[in-house]
Formats: C-alpha cells, structure tokens, sequence
C-alpha cells in the first residue's frame, strides 16, 4: 500500500499552533495532531473520511492544550 | 555549497528502499508517537518504543548495557550490522536512538534524511506486517562513552565558569519561562526559565520544510550566529534529552564540532533543583552570555 493525499497544515487551537498531517492509506484517512514546536504528537485518529479524522484528532488536541498554562515572565 | 563534515551519517529514502531487504542492513524506525508504526512503516522496518526500549524504566537512565545488547540481539542486529534509523517528526526519536547507540560504540548507524515525514509526502511503500527478525545473539557492545554526555556536574562547572557553550533547543516559549513543557503536555518541572548563559536555538531550525538536515552552509549560519561554532566544547540540552539528541548529532556529525555533549538530565533535571540558577526570558546578546 503506498500513502496517498498526504497533506500538512497549520491550525491555531486554543491559541497554540497545531499542525495537521493527513494522508489516506487504503480506504482509511489518518490524521494526526502535533504542537507544531517541539511537534509532539497530540493526537492520532482515523476515520472513512479525511473532516472525521481529522475533526476527531483536532478535538483530542483542543482538550489537551486546553490545559496548558501560560506564565508571566 | 560546503558538504556535512561527515555525510556518511545520512541516507537517503530512496537509499533505504533500495536497501532494506540487504541482510547486513536493519531499519529500525523511533517515534515520538509510538502507535505511528502500526499504521504502516517501509517494509522490513522494525520500531523501538523510545519510552520503553530505548531507556531504564527503573530508574532515570539511557538503556543500560546488557538491555541494549539484549535489543540489539532482539533485533537481529550484529556489531558488523548497518542499521538506519528514521522517525516522524524530523526524526526526533531517532537522533535519540542514533545517540545511544554511539554511547555503545555501534560501529555504523546512520539516520535516514527527512524521517518518516519525507517517506509519507514521497508516496513511498507501507506494510503494516509485522517484519520477521531473526534474533543474532553475542551483541557485545562498548561503553558507555559518556565523552558523548553531559552530567549535572559538568553542567554546573560549564555554568559557573562559562568555559563551555550551552544550547537550549527548547522553544523559545519555554526557554523563556512563559510555559514549563510543551503545549499540552504534562509540566515535569518545578520553575520555568533556562540556564543562565544557555543560547536559543530551537532544534526545528536544524530541518527543512520536508523533514531533511538544513545545509551545511545553513547549519553554520544558525549556529555560529549564536556563537555556537567549536571554539569551545558545547553542552546541548531540552527538557529531557531527546531533542537536544538530534542538535547533539547536528553539531557532532553535520558540522563536525568536536567536543559536543548531550546533557540527557536536561531542563527536567535542573529546573528542579534546589537552589540551581534560573534565568527567565530572553537570551543576553552573544557578546555578554
């Protein structure tokens, strides 16, 4: 199988940069979330098509970044 | 244009197509996400689990001798073995990999440029079999060589004395204290900040848009624009030794610094000590650090 409609974007979730990586193998999409700096992954869910992957990877990002606290410095 | 000091190190993806099903050649991919393999991986690659397989799970440690000679025979992997190693993430876990097995005195281990990232956006082929590995046994390794990594003391002595260079490859949010570990992970330090004297070089910037090494030429601009240039030994260090891994190999290997250090205890480690030296924000001009 070779991975087909590999694609990368970059999204801002709850103030913090995501990046989005989507690509189709066979007749499932896979997405995959990652906090961009350092690109830690998030997230990675699959679905039949490429918006229920990647809505259901972006919604796992969107709760863990949720929790992350900004400091004064 | 300049080539690395040493681009025996890299392989390319097509390289390791070409390749992987040479007896003599093990393709081992490492991943930040250890469920990535399993979605598909080049055929006959094997993984490690970095949290797992690539370090003591007792206590805070690199994998210890006979567990690394131990994984080496699990993955039939001999001393005269060349074994290419590859992960997503501009090949984060692999650098990571790739150190330990220098700490070892693995003769030959080399990454794959660009990591999984440049395998996917290629169209390359992907099993998700499981690849069948025949185990070698009598791995005997060397080492530790911990010339190769840095230790509180060491770091202390580089900070009191400044006769050493200290790379931070944190972001620049964490570097300047506004965040104690990356967005949406769990905090694993007490206080925010970086070492006094540290530069700012966020590991990323070593990498192309594709996942590949940055040129020579681009290498020695970003670092020695921090002064970052082998006129003195240089301790790289992050939260918890991993990305500073791939800046270590970036330094060693790509632009041939001879004295560099990976310091594996890393922000985890110092940003939880009692009494040890914060800096917060900013980095000073190269001149005053």
């Amino acid at each position: 199988m070779n991975p087909q409609n590999y694609s990368e974007q970059i999204l801002v979730v709850e103030g913090w940069q995501v990046r989005l990586t989507t690509y189709q193998l066979g007749d499932t999409w896979h997405s995959k979330a990652d906090n961009v700096s350092p690109g830690a992954s998030l997230a990675r869910m699959t679905g039949a098509t490429r918006d229920e992957a990647e809505q259901k990877a972006l919604e796992r990002a969107r709760q863990l970044l949720g929790r992350t606290q900004r400091r004064a410095v | 244009m300049a080539d690395y000091a040493h681009p025996e190190m890299l392989v390319s993806t097509q390289w390791v197509a070409d390749n992987a099903a040479d007896p003599k050649v093990r393709i081992v991919e490492v991943d930040v996400d250890t469920a990535a393999y399993n979605e598909g991986h080049p055929p006959g690659a094997i993984a490690w689990a970095w949290n797992t397989q690539l370090c003591d799970t007792l206590r805070r440690d690199i994998l210890p001798r006979d567990q690394f000679e131990f994984l080496m025979n699990a993955a039939g992997i001999s001393r005269g073995s060349t074994v290419i190693v590859y992960g997503d993430n501009n090949n984060w876990f692999a650098a990571w990999a790739f150190w330990q097995m220098k700490m070892y005195g693995h003769p030959d281990v080399r990454i794959m440029n660009g990591g999984r990232k440049k395998w996917l956006a290629e169209g390359r082929e992907l099993s998700k079999d499981a690849s069948e590995v025949t185990a070698s046994g009598g791995y005997s390794a060397s080492g530790p060589d911990n010339s190769l990594r840095a230790f509180l003391p060491q770091v202390r002595a580089a900070h009191d004395t400044r006769a050493s260079a200290m790379v931070d490859v944190r972001s620049p949010q964490e570097f300047t204290g506004e965040i104690l570990a990356p967005p949406g992970l769990p905090e694993t330090c007490q206080r925010g900040g970086h070492i006094p004297g540290a530069r700012s070089i966020p590991w990323g910037k070593a990498c192309n848009e594709d996942g590949t090494f940055k040129s020579f030429d681009d290498l020695k601009q970003l670092y020695g624009g921090e002064g970052i240039d082998g006129s003195r030994p240089v301790i790289a260090y992050c939260r918890i030794g991993e990305r500073s891994s791939h800046t270590w190999f970036v330094l060693k290997y790509l632009l041939g610094l001879s004295n560099v250090t990976n310091y594996d205890g890393s922000w985890t480690e110092w940003g939880n000590l009692v009494g040890a030296p914060v800096e917060k924000g900013a980095a000073q001009s190269v001149a005053r650090a």
